[in-house]
């Protein structure tokens, strides 16, 4: 198994994303450094549209992850509801 | 010479205001929570109000519905005022240019004279009816108890006046400015609307202000949206009456947006407290006998032979609704 990995530049847009990869993603471990976030997993990582909007209170649609995201790493399968690195 | 480059960490001392902390834990606070909790004024107010020397300026006896914590109430949409703004604006681009896209190209001509005439008889006229809508959420912030109910029902009233201009446009584009001379004329005069005209002024005077959010914005429009702005409006569209949808497009969004908000405010409520379950239960069995009698003429306006079935779906709705909000209806 490898380490999947997400990284975001920290800011009041990007908590509310972070909180809900870790509430949906146990095993990730959170880096935090100066301006930026970042999610290192074991094996795969998921980012559901459902908790985003659960903790933000408005729709959303994954795309706008774009916006502050830095880096990922891992093979990406998005689609409407989730965004999802894994090493296949 | 040889440099360095090295990146260091600088935690802040604090993360956000002790009061936010307290309630989250200290750790960096959205700005809905920085801009709602606790800021209501709790103590060491100047002198009692002359006009209500027993209670204090801002004082939770103002309702009979009793919380441990007033912030319980809180907004699920989390509208902060820059997050309110940020989402009228865009609804508000969206309606506009729709009327734009109406008016310029006289769209309105298209519409079937009966359908016409209904939207006149019945829509335009309810904008005296939004405007109560307007007073009694304004008279919420105004007594309401704890920032995180007091603002979005500032919001839900300025909401209202937006309706309100939102149907006189209509008026406007379909019969000119004659059209709300003639509204204003049914408001006061007409069978069809004083039986509304009633429930609207008798909320007026409430002094209770979770009465008031009970009666407006749970039971009148709980009933009054789904029926003009879901029902009459599938009969617009199937008819040929588009633009008429085309024109209350906000309405309809707007309303399934705010009524997640109603159902969290009633909802937990409610389930503070036996006593608050009787008592929001009491003012919906109250209120919902005068609003449904109020509303029967305007139903069979609206969709003659098929009103008696449309008024039963939705009230039948309605009060599905208010079980789930875990009501004893």
């Amino acid at each position: 198994m490898s380490t999947v990995f997400i990284a975001f530049q920290t800011n009041d847009d990007t908590r509310p994303i972070i909180e809900s990869i870790l509430a949906d993603n146990p095993h990730a471990v959170l880096d935090e450094q100066p301006a930026m976030v970042k999610i290192n997993a074991e094996g795969s990582l998921v980012i559901k549209r459902e908790s985003i909007e659960e903790r933000i209170g408005r729709r959303f649609d994954l795309q706008e992850l774009q916006v502050n995201l830095i880096t990922i790493s891992g093979h990406l399968d998005e689609d409407d509801d989730q965004f999802s690195l894994t090493w296949n | 010479m040889h440099i360095d480059l090295r990146t260091v960490a600088i935690k802040p001392v604090r993360q956000t205001f002790d009061n936010i902390a307290r309630r989250f834990g200290d750790k960096p606070a959205s700005r809905y929570q920085e801009g709602t909790y606790d800021i209501q004024q709790t103590d060491i107010f100047h002198y009692r109000p002359l006009w209500e020397p027993e209670l204090q300026l801002f004082d939770t006896r103002r309702t009979k519905v009793e919380m441990k914590d007033w912030y319980a109430l809180k907004d699920p949409r989390q509208f902060y005022y820059g997050a309110y703004t940020v989402a009228r604006a865009r609804q508000q681009e969206a309606a506009d240019s729709n009327f734009e896209m109406i008016e310029e190209r006289g769209l309105a001509e298209s519409i079937p004279a009966d359908l016409k005439q209904i939207a006149l008889d019945v829509l335009v006229p309810m904008r005296h009816a939004e405007w109560g809508g307007n007073m009694g959420n304004s008279f919420i912030s105004a007594y309401g108890y704890g920032t995180a109910i007091t603002q979005p029902c500032l919001y839900h009233a300025m909401d209202h006046l937006a309706v309100a201009q939102y149907l006189t446009h209509i008026g406007l584009v379909l019969n000119g400015p004659e059209a709300l001379d003639t509204a204003k004329e049914a408001w006061m005069n007409s069978a069809l609307w004083q039986p509304l005209r009633r429930h609207v002024e008798n909320v007026l005077v409430v002094q209770d202000w979770f009465e008031i959010f009970v009666a407006q914005n749970l039971v009148l429009e709980g009933l009054s949206y789904p029926l003009f702005y879901d029902y009459l409006d599938s009969e617009f569209c199937a008819n040929g009456g588009t633009v008429i949808s085309m024109m209350t497009r906000f309405m309809a969004e707007w309303a399934a947006e705010t009524s997640k908000w109603v159902d969290a405010q009633i909802k937990v409520a409610a389930a503070e407290s036996p006593e608050n379950k009787a008592l929001i239960s009491s003012w919906v069995k109250q209120y919902r006998v005068s609003v449904l009698e109020a509303l029967t003429p305007l139903v069979h306006r609206s969709f003659g032979n098929k009103a008696e079935s449309v008024f039963a779906e939705v009230t039948d709705q309605f009060n599905a609704r208010c079980t789930k909000l875990g009501l004893a209806i």
